[in-house]
């Protein structure tokens, strides 16, 4: 019953985002204020609906009910808990219901918190969120439906893949999709604003919120997906430029951009028609990764979708809204009036780059990600684009951004003067070229670019500490001086000093697990050891076991340096009840200075085991980096909720002491 | 700076930006991607040594030889041609015989196939796309018209 009462919450939504889609907008157009003023209340119904008919499908999974169809092609009684809620969205229906959730809970941050939205505006930006959902909602009642039932009902479920069972891929979706979905909000801004054909500071203040809010959302959620895939498949990678990877990374590039350009629009009205281009693309890349995940044409780990009339019907959609989006801003965006004058160099100037640089490689990425697709629909041809071509495009674009970034932060808006970042930055520039130096003469092996890689991240590092010392003055104003401008900095710059500092961590763990891996693979039988990267692991032989759904064979190792006892690794081989598949857990010993990373193989005819251990320097960091990222981007939004929303002007923020000087 | 100036700043900024991006991309297209070949194009000739591809099939019955130590061998077959495989490493859970699987290398001069990469699916009904259509024109598996939710191709074991 109460997954009937779901699937009709559902159609009901659809009923309300079809009413939050049209009302308003014929509302706008006949400036008739009560039939604006319905764009609030419908998304706030619209959401409530949508969550009614998530939680059913929830309820369906925690109970077990396998007459639905979708939670007995997904799950299975003997699961536990976690993994009974995270089933809601392993699969395809699930997490459209999901992202269509997502998108209502956005629409409904409008009409809660965009009360001092002007009301006419607010009922556009409504409208287009609505026809976003009218599409979603469609999409799952027709074409994905997670109500079906099962006749007759099954007795026992076919369980979900036993490598998506695992706790940091539980979450991964949901913040994935709040990056993804959140998007939309810049999206539907960005619209709005061209149908109004006006657009001002006050649009940057709305929109860099929330687009900062989804970008925390994605940083997490890419950082976890290249977490989960680390220790779950068994050989120590963190990133395989899989298109699925690549499509979450897009959005990611683009989002970055968006953001710094809608700084310049908040402080300096300028680039206007670019952010408004940005926000469009931006969450046109998202729903190009919606479509390249779902419509199965991908072979991926994400491609649940089979039916290639959905891929199809995801084209269409595609078409339609960014098709739409760019008609409309080919149209009107020269109604929109060009704002501030800034010179090249400049703290704006600056931040061209920055958005040239992450659009451009976003664009690389999206060439690596459907040139194969492409070229196969053309010639027949079938080919991959692996790690080599990024490597070749991607990277290149990378350095002369990371290498500009602690300049462009340090000029000052509108009038930048170089000789005095170069000041500033001329103990930055030394102290990186030592730390790289101080690297080569630690490892002494490895590419001869890897100790310049690392001064680059130290560069990107400390250049944002020199901002932020800039900032407070540190060793020009007397102590207490430097220390109330240190407690007064609003969040926002702390913001941006750790969300620049994570982008130099996760450039130094990337160069020195890269560079400096070391790996080994040999048969060991009880009682042999192997040795890396100063390590001594001794194999105690191989064990049976049993876990909740699974049987398990591990290996037992003892782990010491300089023989002295480290720990005791115990990697293992699971072959899961249901559905009846074996899985590798690699054991993992985590230091900030490197992991060592173990895998247990087959086992061989005289007893013993292929037995494979790496040893990843610094990896740790990529994962930190980004979680300082993303708390900086979290520091930066709890900074503006105190001003969420447009039509209180901005405090003046101090935005730049350096020009103050 | 006019805005007239300005403007031509950002364009010829941007288009800088896009011709190093498209220079790059083009050289990167030329030698960062691996063709798909299968063992029956192999067996014609159609690739030579020492260039990186992908070589997907089946593996063939009674193929599997794991020598002492960490080397395997075993052969890819799509049933008319058959290429041996040497891979020295720890193989993914599901590779079987009879398994669909993708596996990335070069042809060695012997006529080996030395694979870097295994790939097969954590799943046990999967079959690699390309494995699957190239086995289709063949005529040799029908393929199962209700896949199960499927999963990963970069679930395997590589080897740098």
């Amino acid at each position: 019953m109460i997954i009937e009462t779901g699937h009709f919450a559902l159609i009901l939504a659809l009923v309300v985002s079809v009413i939050q889609m049209a009302v308003p907008a014929y509302g706008v157009y006949y400036a008739n204020r009560s039939l604006t003023s319905i764009a609030a209340p419908a998304s706030v119904v619209q959401f409530l609906l949508v969550a009614a008919a998530f939680f059913a499908l929830m309820t369906a999974y925690v109970s077990s009910d396998f007459s639905v169809e979708n939670v007995w092609a997904n799950s299975h009684s003997a699961k536990p808990l976690i993994y009974k809620i995270a089933g809601v969205w392993g699969n395809h229906e699930g997490s459209m219901l999901l992202w269509v959730l997502i998108l209502a809970l956005f629409g409904a941050a409008v009409g809660v918190f965009g009360s001092n939205l002007p009301s006419a505006f607010r009922a556009r930006v409504l409208s287009v969120q609505g026809s976003l959902s009218v599409t979603f909602i469609s999409f799952i009642l027709f074409t994905s439906n997670p109500f079906a039932r099962l006749v007759p009902a099954a007795v026992e479920g076919q369980g979900l893949n036993p490598i998506l069972q695992d706790p940091a891929l539980a979450f991964h979706p949901p913040f994935l999709y709040t990056g993804y979905v959140g998007f939309s909000m810049a999206f539907s801004f960005a619209v709005a604003a061209l149908w109004e054909g006006r657009i001002d500071a006050a649009w940057a203040r709305w929109v860099r919120p929330w687009t900062l809010l989804a970008w925390v959302a994605l940083t997490i959620g890419i950082a976890m997906g290249s977490w989960w895939a680390y220790y779950t498949l068994g050989w120590g990678g963190w990133w395989f430029w899989d298109p699925v990877e690549n499509a979450s990374f897009m959005p990611w590039l683009a989002g970055t951009a968006l953001l710094h350009s809608a700084v310049v629009m908040e402080k300096r009205e300028a680039l206007k028609i670019w952010t408004v281009l940005l926000a469009i693309l931006t969450f046109s890349l998202s729903l190009m990764g919606t479509f390249l995940v779902r419509s199965g044409i991908l072979t991926s780990v994400h491609a649940f979708a089979v039916d290639p009339r959905r891929g199809i019907v995801i084209l269409g959609i595609l078409a339609v809204f960014i098709g739409g989006a760019l008609t409309l801003y080919a149209w009107r965006a020269s109604s929109l009036k060009a704002g501030g004058l800034f010179q090249p160099i400049s703290r704006e100037g600056a931040l061209v780059v920055n958005n040239v640089l992450l659009s451009t490689s976003a664009a690389t990425v999206l060439i690596g990600t459907l040139y194969p697709l492409g070229l196969e629909a053309v010639t027949g041809a079938k080919i991959s684009v692996g790690a080599p071509y990024f490597d070749l495009t991607f990277v290149p674009l990378m350095i002369p951004l990371l290498l500009a970034l602690p300049i462009g932060a340090l000029l000052a808006w509108k009038r930048g003067d170089l000789p005095a970042v170069w000041q500033r930055l001329r103990a930055v520039l030394l102290a990186s070229l030592l730390i790289g130096a101080l690297a080569l003469a630690l490892v002494r092996r490895g590419p001869w670019l890897a100790p310049l890689a690392i001064a680059l991240g130290a560069w990107v590092v400390l250049g944002a500490f020199a901002e932020w010392a800039a900032r407070i003055k540190a060793f020009v104003v007397p102590f207490d001086e430097t220390f109330r401008r240190a407690l007064n900095l609003p969040r926002s710059a702390y913001g941006m000093l750790f969300a620049h500092a994570g982008v130099g961590i996760v450039v130094i763990g990337i160069t020195a697990t890269t560079a400096w891996h070391s790996e080994a693979v040999l048969v060991l039988s009880q009682g042999q050891k192997l040795a890396i990267a100063g390590y001594e692991v001794v194999f105690n032989g191989a064990v049976p076991g049993r876990g909740p759904n699974y049987q398990e064979t591990i290996g037992r190792f003892t782990v010491s340096k300089a023989g002295t006892a480290v720990t005791t690794l115990t990697p293992s081989k699971r072959i899961f009840d249901a559905p009846r598949q074996a899985t590798t857990q690699a054991a993992i010993l985590n230091a900030l200075a490197g992991d060592l990373y173990l895998v247990l193989g087959d086992s061989q005819s005289d007893g013993g085991f292929v037995v494979r251990a790496y040893f990843h320097p610094l990896v740790r960091l990529i994962w930190l980096g980004a979680l300082i990222m993303a708390f900086g981007g979290i520091l930066s939004i709890s900074d503006r909720r105190l001003r969420l929303g447009a039509a209180r002007p901005a405090r003046r923020v101090p935005s730049s002491p350096l020009a103050a000087e | 700076m006019t805005r007239r100036q300005r403007r031509a700043t950002l364009i010829s900024l941007a288009v800088a930006g896009l011709s190093l991006a498209t220079l790059l991309v083009l050289f990167a297209l030329r030698s960062g991607v691996d063709y798909f070949y299968t063992p029956s194009r192999v067996a014609a000739r159609e690739v030579g040594p020492g260039v990186s591809f992908r070589l997907g099939g089946l593996v063939a019955q009674g193929s599997v030889q794991r020598g002492q130590g960490t080397a395997v061998m075993f052969a890819v077959t799509d049933t008319k041609a058959t290429i041996p495989v040497v891979y020295e490493g720890i193989l993914p859970e599901l590779f079987r015989e009879g398994q669909g699987i993708i596996t990335v290398g070069r042809l060695e001069a012997d006529g080996r196939f030395r694979a870097t990469t295994v790939l097969a699916k954590h799943d046990e009904n999967y079959m690699p796309p390309e494995v699957a259509k190239a086995l289709k024109e063949q005529g040799v598996w029908q393929g199962d018209a209700k896949a199960p939710p499927s999963t990963s191709v970069n679930a395997g074991t590589r080897q740098k």
